[in-house]
């Protein structure tokens, strides 16, 4: 793969806890709402979210590197679930030495 | 003829020089290992002390988890080589699938930091053999994520092959910890659980700090036969006789 071919694409991984594994963060933030005086929210879930730029030879190679970083090591797959979204092409590379 | 123990060391780990000095009390010779090697110096055992390996980023435990170090102990333990993971060890060692099950955030939200009361499920294991009869085992616990979670099934798996190594226990009438509520159960561990143990029989790892309850002048030396158990495995697989216990089940 020359530095020509290669497409440098950002995407999102979403992290979030599983249904049903309690989230104590996602409850403390749904305990303070009444000190903001809003009620009628609830089911609040904290999550993560982590973008990343991938430099691969196409989207679908991207996509692999995506899914394994996803599944092995932005989640635990026993408590968390995520998905994975298309950022399109990156500007983080703007900048950088080419 | 004392035998070599490793002792992990993460940036931020904090619990190594307890760790060591609970070892060499317990009559091994203790050596640190460095996190960005691989090599086990040729120790007979391996403990991953507490603290917050990584700076606890992520999850506790996983960037640790893909360590040149960790990658080594992985290996060590799939040869049955005896190790012991505590507070932020169990973490990484839950992060790295050598034990099952995952450490969730503390149920009340609230880092904990207190004496707690235990009581070890098996005494035919590696780690409890020397525990003795004193019951229940007082030592402290310090951490924010210690919550034990595995599904169901997995807790009925668990309880069922023996994999539960340690239970919270009331310090008044030693009786089972009860869910989230009970002070007793200090972050709301499924079904009280504290530690527990592989299937193999030769990885443990539990929240609470046996390394730093080792001296009673200090407040408590209940940790000391878990230590102690560990070490001895770890003597009598490295000399080449049969191991102090059947570990396997």
């Amino acid at each position: 793969m020359t530095e020509a071919d290669a497409v440098h694409l950002r995407f999102a991984v979403n992290v979030r806890p599983k249904d049903g594994i309690l989230d104590p963060q996602g409850r403390a933030v749904e305990g303070s709402l009444g000190h903001l005086g809003i009620d009628g929210v609830s089911s609040v879930r904290v999550g993560r979210r982590v973008e990343l730029t991938v430099t691969a030879a196409d989207e679908d190679a991207a996509r692999v590197v995506v899914e394994r970083l996803a599944a092995e090591l932005l989640s635990n797959p026993l408590i968390e679930s995520y998905d994975i979204e298309a950022l399109g092409g990156s500007s983080s590379l703007v900048g950088e030495p080419a | 003829m004392s035998v070599r123990i490793g002792v992990t060391l993460f940036p931020g780990s904090n619990r190594d020089i307890d760790a060591l000095n609970a070892l060499e009390i317990a009559g091994a010779e203790p050596v640190v290992l460095w996190h960005e090697r691989a090599d086990l110096d040729g120790v007979a055992g391996v403990l991953v002390p507490g603290g917050f390996a990584y700076g606890d980023y992520l999850r506790a435990g996983v960037i640790a988890r893909f360590s040149p170090i960790m990658r080594s102990v992985a290996a060590f333990a799939g040869n049955g080589g005896p190790v012991l993971g505590i507070c932020n060890g169990f973490q990484v060692l839950t992060e790295a699938h050598l034990l099952p099950g995952a450490l969730l955030r503390n149920r009340g939200l609230r880092f904990v930091s207190r004496q707690v009361a235990i009581a070890p499920e098996r005494l035919d294991t590696a780690f409890t053999h020397l525990v003795g009869e004193r019951r229940p085992l007082r030592m402290p616990v310090a951490h924010g994520e210690g919550a034990y979670f595995a599904d169901d099934a997995e807790l009925d798996e668990l309880e069922r092959t023996g994999g539960v190594l340690f239970r919270y226990v009331d310090p008044d009438t030693g009786e089972r910890a009860g869910g989230e509520g009970d002070r007793a159960n200090p972050n709301g561990s499924a079904r009280a659980i504290a530690g527990v143990i592989n299937a193999a029989g030769n990885v443990a790892g539990l929240m609470p700090h046996p390394e730093t309850a080792v001296e009673a002048v200090l407040g408590s030396d209940d940790g000391l036969g878990i230590i102690r158990s560990f070490v001895e495995s770890a003597a009598a697989r490295s000399h080449g006789g049969a191991p102090a216990v059947v570990g396997a089940r």
